[in-house]
């Protein structure tokens, strides 16, 4: 089977400062509703962008004090899924290897971010190293 | 692009419910605990927290709804959450929050439940 070709790239840099998850969150939601994507399923890519960026923001320790974040419409013909990239160059971590699975006791209070992406999105995939971290997550339309 | 908290509180007989407006981030979480702190100080033990408008939360906002939960079990009180949006209804669930707390699809069987639970 083929693979979806990009129909539209949406490329946002944001400056690292308070709140700036939330123009991440509305771009997000911006061009999910242009795919024709459901409104419980936009709510959840906008908790999902949230988290990503939070994760920029709060843990990159990036020098550069900016984040990129790229909104990909995927499709063969009509738009099938809608694909968001998040990406600093901030010193990297170690993510787990399946986030949704972490020895993490309820009502801890930190360290969500990525098991609620992984529980909110269909595809999750954290490549991360010294050179900055680069979080790519995938919602079907 | 600040989407400041606004809390109201209704005081009733034996439970009181909290109405948040507005996104539920490390400022807007703190609110929240600000005003639910200052009801256990009047000696509520019974809070409801009517999520009705908001539509946005992040997980620093959740940690700190979290120590409101842990200081209620503490004390032995009750926190419930009515009118959540399905998507935060689902990060509760992710997070586990479903288990120490109740969770109501609307304000008055959150109440009931309350009430009935003592």
């Amino acid at each position: 089977m083929a693979k979806p070709a990009v129909l539209k790239e949406v490329i946002v840099n944001l400056p690292m400062e308070p709140e700036m998850e939330l123009a991440a969150c509305e771009k997000a939601s911006a061009v999910a509703e242009s795919m024709g994507m459901a409104q419980d399923k936009i709510d959840e890519v906008k908790m999902a962008v949230i988290e990503a960026c939070l994760n920029a923001l709060e843990h990159s320790q990036a020098k550069r004090r900016r984040f990129q974040v790229i909104f990909s419409v995927l499709g063969s013909a009509e738009p099938e899924a809608l694909q968001i990239t998040v990406r600093d160059k901030g010193v990297g971590f170690s993510p787990p290897e399946n986030a949704s699975s972490p020895d993490k006791a309820p009502l801890s209070r930190r360290g969500w971010g990525l098991q609620i992406i992984e529980g909110l999105m269909d595809e999750v995939r954290i490549e991360s190293g010294s050179t900055g971290t680069t979080v790519v997550m995938c919602k079907t339309r | 692009m600040t989407e400041s908290m606004k809390v109201n509180v209704d005081r009733r007989e034996g439970i009181a419910v909290i109405y948040t407006d507005g996104y539920i981030n490390n400022q807007g979480g703190e609110e929240i605990a600000r005003v639910a702190y200052e009801l256990l100080e009047e000696g509520y033990k019974s809070l409801l927290l009517n999520l009705e408008k908001t539509k946005i939360v992040n997980s620093i906002g959740i940690s700190i709804l979290i120590e409101i939960i842990e200081r209620m079990i503490e004390i032995e009180g009750r926190l419930g959450f009515c009118n959540l949006t399905p998507t935060i209804d689902k990060t509760f669930h992710i997070m586990g929050l479903a288990q120490y707390t109740s969770i109501s699809p609307d304000e008055a069987s959150a109440v009931e439940q309350a009430q009935a639970a003592g």
